[in-house]
């Protein structure tokens, strides 16, 4: 782990964050949105909404910076039959809590409601989102990004975009 | 029109005509009544792997076509297929999804059954007039056959032995099965997702190569130049598509691939050489390649009528929920007892293609839904399956073989199809 600079990160700074993130997913940029990101970082969409062991359970995505970027390639290439068009998505972030807080870094879970359009039909999930942002001299960034699906463990539906 | 009237019509089995079949067998949900009846009602279906109720006790729900059942392990290991309602008033005795017990009650007025469905005591007796016969009034109980692990269930208790049911599909099933690379086959997990479209648009896809480069061109963009390779078969001219009989038919990808005990001295792929390398310290260099090759999974699909897909390293399960709503199953599988970072390789393997957000399926379920919708248009135009026709050999079991893109697979799903129709 590299040294982080020695400050502190307020709920304001990472609320603010995790809404222009949101902006962005929304706004299906993905370029900005790797940009977010620390290298080193993990993206988890688990299947088991109880498990902290990602490595050996299968997960919806399973994401370090090679695969996030295939991932966003695959979304904005125009290859992708289910991304072109994708689905529109408009997403809420509240709720937040602080679960870990240290010098240069801040873990918060948050409540996500993204509403999908497509089709002429609109689509509702919810999660709990748990982000480890971290202070680098260049902002806040992500070190890791949890999403349990709500249902993730039973029947859904496919998803071409981002939680 | 009454079921009872429908189902007696004959005119339901000429709606598949060999090279094409007629619109309506996605739309009308009057056929897909009947396909409940004569299909999933009497044909051998896959309900579970033997790994998920792997001792005394055990227990995971399932179904057989829109029917709930529960798959249970007795105390003496014996499997069982029990319809999930209570013979008194028919509500579900079980809703947790998988799990160990001694029994299943009826949370309604307290019916407990053993967990080979017999009925083991009803709370005020009294209440009957006379003694009271439990021995009649047990859960519904199918069928159970098991082939390799696979657990299959039947209403239909004159139905063929499931042996012979799958008959040409077993030696397939055998080489699925040497993925396990020595260890016995276990499911890691699964990916569950609902797409609105008709149970056999999903049931062709298992067998359809012809689609694969133009559907998942950006899973093929996101592979290295090696693998890319592996997934060229539709370049490649030595791939097949071979009907089985029975419905079943099995798809050829990759042919150096069938047999994963054959040829294990070629190059080691690059993007299993760093974990082969982690393999050296436990396992002498034949296990490692073994291991090595299994977990990249079989060069095959193979399409088992009418609800199971065995490919390349997963079960693929489908269950028609109504005439244009279908849930699919894709259930990783693992070594049991094998190396650690052979399975989290074979769990990265299946997030990066299957599954919901993978890099395969959406696409997939977006040209399903995309068939379901066109199919609103033009109703008395049909589906046509006719790819590769003419073309065709006799394969060793005397059944049509064409080319790998031939649609020689879904004609056999049809051909059954008609037969338990009529």
């Amino acid at each position: 782990m590299k040294d982080l600079p020695d400050t502190e990160i307020t709920l304001d700074q990472a609320v603010k964050f995790l809404w222009e993130e949101a902006d962005i997913l929304d706004r299906q940029d993905y370029d900005a949105w790797i940009g977010l990101w620390d290298e080193a970082g993990l993206y988890v969409i688990p299947v088991d909404p109880d498990t902290e062991d990602f490595a050996d359970h299968l997960n919806l995505v399973y994401d370090d910076h090679q695969m996030r970027r295939a991932r966003a390639q695959r979304l904005q290439g125009g290859f992708s039959i289910s991304a072109a068009p994708p689905a529109k998505t408009v997403r809420t972030l509240s709720r937040f809590v602080v679960t870990a807080s240290e010098p240069g870094s801040l873990t918060l879970r948050s409540a996500m409601h993204v509403v999908e359009d497509k089709f002429g039909r609109q689509r509702l999930f919810a999660a709990n989102v748990e982000h480890r942002l971290i202070a680098t001299p260049e902002g806040l960034r992500i070190g890791q990004k949890v999403v349990r699906l709500l249902n993730s463990d039973g029947v859904l539906t496919s998803i071409s975009y981002l939680f | 029109m009454t079921l009872d009237s429908v189902t007696k019509d004959p005119q339901y089995a000429a709606l598949a005509k060999g090279d094409r079949v007629a619109t309506p067998l996605y739309e009308d949900p009057a056929i897909f009544d009947v396909e409940m009846e004569k299909i999933f009602g009497k044909a051998w279906v896959w309900v579970a792997h033997e790994s998920e109720v792997p001792g005394k006790g055990n227990f995971k729900l399932s179904w057989v076509g829109t029917q709930p059942v529960i798959v249970s392990r007795d105390r003496k290991g014996a499997l069982h297929v029990l319809v999930n309602r209570c013979r008194h008033r028919a509500a579900s005795v079980c809703e947790v999804k998988k799990g160990k017990t001694s029994s299943f009650q009826c949370p309604y007025h307290g019916w407990g059954y053993a967990l080979d469905g017999s009925l083991r005591a009803i709370p005020y007796a009294e209440g009957y007039a006379g003694e009271f016969d439990k021995s009649q009034l047990g859960l519904r109980q199918l069928r159970v056959g098991t082939y390799q692990g696979m657990i299959f269930a039947t209403f239909d208790q004159e139905a063929e032995p499931l042996e012979d049911f799958l008959g040409n599909a077993k030696p397939w099933i055998d080489l699925f099965m040497k993925q396990g690379g020595g260890f016995p086959i276990k499911t890691l997990g699964e990916h569950q997702f609902k797409v609105p479209m008709n149970w056999k648009i999903q049931l062709e896809n298992t067998t359809d190569a012809y689609h694969f480069p133009v559907v998942h061109k950006s899973f093929l963009q996101s592979l290295d130049g090696e693998t890319n390779q592996t997934f060229s078969f539709m370049d490649d001219d030595d791939g097949w598509v071979e009907d089985l009989g029975n419905g079943h038919s099995v798809m050829v990808m990759m042919p150096e691939l069938i047999d994963l005990d054959e040829n294990l001295d070629e190059p080691i792929p690059e993007r299993f050489k760093a974990l082969a390398a982690s393999l050296e310290d436990r396992y002498d260099d034949a296990q490692i390649r073994r291991i090595v090759r299994a977990v990249g999974g079989c060069g095959f699909n193979l399409n088992l009528f009418p609800n199971a897909g065995c490919s390349l390293s997963f079960f693929r399960i489908l269950r028609p929920v109504s005439v244009a709503e279908t849930e699919i199953r894709h259930i990783a599988l693992g070594m049991d007892g094998g190396p650690a970072e052979a399975n989290q390789m074979r769990l990265r393997l299946h997030e990066h293609f299957q599954g919901p957000m993978g890099f395969g399926s959406p696409d997939d379920a977006e040209v399903w839904e995309r068939v379901q919708r066109g199919s609103a248009g033009g109703v008395d135009m049909d589906v046509m399956v006719h790819r590769g026709l003419g073309l065709e050999e006799d394969s060793p079991n005397g059944l049509p073989k064409g080319d790998i893109s031939a649609e020689t697979g879904m004609r056999a799903a049809y051909a059954k199809w008609q037969e338990m129709m009529a």
